[in-house]
């Protein structure tokens, strides 16, 4: 047993656990009309998370901690990156919103840190008991930040309703993990993955693994364990709902793929059918549920659950055909870079055009591209982005998915590419529908006559970024193909 | 009879078993919470029996953080619970429906 700690290698955690606590300091001193400056400190802090990371990322090379407990590998470092940027243009999205709502400002921004702070110990974690913590941080502030207008009946609904299946969730995942470490005798994934080949014929295995797949699949809700999450969204504040759509979402899902490559690949026959299922459901029952929806935010919740089944067709299809795992973890990565930078950009619009027009409903959306035409050129360029147009960047995750699914090769993966196929098609109609609405449909009366207001600095900041980084990677796509080569590299030096 | 760790398992799994269908069938908050707790505990017999079993300490090390963890969520589902009681007077998770589509 060796207990050195490497303080560079904590240093993000270390940079965020220390905002986290001055934000909560700080926030007793200020008057309620100074509270913004938390949320100044909060946005600093997580910029500042990134400045070691960049360096580990510059120098290269894996840290190891604790017995290999906590490993700071490049795959590690690309995803907190990809963490702390998305929540801090969460932070940036929220400032104005929340202080609007007029209560709890402070505390509001030290769950949100505290939930970014478990996706990064989360992404290190080589470890079962490591993992659980990670993503139990990420998800229980959430809980009650989905709850955030207690007065407003709707954001409680939302909260209980989360917060009864998320608990359920971590009991399954839990249980499943109780199960494989008492079959295998070790929660350190490589013992594990020693473990299994001895013990592929025990049915107790294949269940903990059906277990732990539930539980993730809770956390990333994939359909059929889907049914919190548009509720959960429409009743939450709009930037919480940001994050559980990109972070939290996110978290659930690399955890589920760092368990099943590093732990588990020595009975992939178990768990890539199940993979392979959830992709295909996922991918459709998202993409037609969201055909009906006339609420924006919760069009983008069957949208976001519509996405992840995208993000898992790669790897489910390389699992199933028995490919190189590596090349599926570095497309599945990629999309989740673009997809993350999207969809923030998405809710960023949604906060807007909400403020603009008064209402979430897209019918009461129609028109605001007259009305202000700038809101509504940034509308069709995250939507558009969204349905996979080129040279916006989701064009390229799109790519990038599908050429990793022909690499793989085999009918099922086929099988898998062409019901992707067909939901990008279905997919693009009710994007459309919500530029349609924006552009082409006459205004109402009442959205001519609203007063427009200016928008908060943030929140053009939050938009200005998120379309620079979305055009960018659309014409230049080198720049993502950075990130999933890096992450390959959990192969090699991590696990 | 000897009681081995094989009957410690059966014992949580049927608790596991207990907690997940009262999920299902219960329709009181409360009660849920109950049974998620049940389910942990389950989770906590399997741990420690299959460390005791082995003979290693990771099961007994788990188990404090699963307790701590199921504290912390039973504040945070309580304090939920009480503003939905307060804009509701309703425990009653059928009564809450106004999310839907």
């Amino acid at each position: 047993m060796t207990f050195e700690i490497d303080y560079l290698a904590l240093a993000p955690e270390l940079v965020v656990a220390g905002t986290i606590i001055a934000a909560l300091l700080l926030d007793l001193f200020l008057t309620r009309s100074k509270k913004y400056w938390v949320a100044v400190l909060s946005v600093v802090g997580v910029a500042g998370g990134l400045v070691p990371i960049v360096y580990m990322l510059a120098e290269g090379g894996t840290r190891s901690m604790f017995d290999g407990s906590y490993v700071v590998d490049e795959f590690a470092l690309i995803l907190k990156i990809v963490f702390l940027v998305s929540g801090y243009l969460v932070l940036l999205m929220s400032v104005s919103y929340i202080e609007a709502d007029r209560y709890y400002q402070g505390e509001y921004y030290f769950l949100l840190l505290s939930s970014i702070l478990g996706s990064l110990v989360m992404s290190s974690s080589r470890d079962l008991i490591v993992l659980f913590i990670g993503l139990e941080l990420t998800t229980g502030p959430l809980f009650l930040l989905a709850g955030w207008r207690k007065g407003d009946a709707k954001s409680n609904e939302a909260s209980l309703k989360f917060f009864i299946l998320g608990v359920l969730s971590t009991a399954i995942l839990l249980y499943g993990m109780s199960l494989l470490f008492g079959l295998t005798g070790s929660v350190e994934f490589t013992a594990i993955a020693a473990a299994i080949p001895d013990l592929v014929s025990e049915p107790a295995l294949a269940l903990s693994v059906l277990f732990l797949i539930v539980g993730f699949a809770f956390k990333a809700s994939a359909v059929p364990f889907h049914f919190w999450a548009p509720d959960t969204y429409e009743g939450a504040p709009t930037p919480v709902a940001a994050y559980l759509s990109v972070n939290s979402k996110a978290a659930g899902f690399v955890a589920m793929l760092i368990v099943m490559y590093t732990a588990l690949p020595g009975i992939s026959e178990v768990w890539a059918p199940a993979l392979w299922v959830l992709a295909a459901l996922s991918m459709t029952v998202g993409n037609l549920s969201a055909l009906r929806q006339g609420n924006i935010v919760r069009l983008l919740a069957y949208s976001s659950i519509a996405q992840a089944g995208f993000m898992l067709v790669p790897f489910a299809a390389a699992a199933v055909a028995g490919s190189d795992l590596a090349q599926a973890f570095s497309a599945t990565v990629v999309y989740l870079v673009i997809y993350a930078l999207m969809n923030l950009g998405a809710f960023a619009v949604v906060i807007a055009g909400a403020r603009r027009t008064g209402s979430g409903d897209i019918d009461d959306w129609a028109g605001l591209g007259q009305k202000d035409p700038v809101l509504g050129l940034l509308t069709a360029l995250f939507f558009l982005s969204l349905a996979g147009i080129p040279p916006l960047a989701g064009w390229y995750a799109k790519f990038v998915m599908f050429a990793s699914v022909i690499e793989a090769g085999g009918i099922s993966t086929l099988v898998l590419a062409a019901i992707a196929a067909v939901n990008s098609v279905i997919a693009f109609y009710y994007y459309a529908r919500v530029i349609k609405a924006v552009w082409l449909d006459t205004p109402s009366e009442e959205l001519l006559a609203r007063p427009g207001r200016e928008y908060a600095g943030s929140i053009k900041l939050t938009l200005a970024i998120s379309m620079g980084l979305t055009i960018a990677i659309g014409i230049y796509p080198t720049f993502a193909t950075y990130f999933g080569e890096a992450s390959r590299v959990i192969a090699t030096g991590g696990g | 009879m000897i009681v081995t760790a094989g009957w410690y398992m059966g014992l949580a799994a049927i608790l596991f078993a207990i907690g997940a269908l009262g999920i299902l069938i219960r329709r009181n908050a409360l009660v849920m919470f109950m049974c998620v707790e049940l389910m942990l505990n389950a989770v906590n017999l399997t741990l420690i029996s299959a460390g005791r079993e082995l003979g290693t300490l990771d099961g007994q090390v788990s188990v404090f953080f699963v307790l701590v963890v199921a504290a912390a969520e039973v504040v945070v589902g309580l304090a939920i619970l009480v503003s939905v009681f307060r804009n509701r007077a309703t425990a009653s998770v059928d009564e809450l429906a106004e999310l839907s589509g």
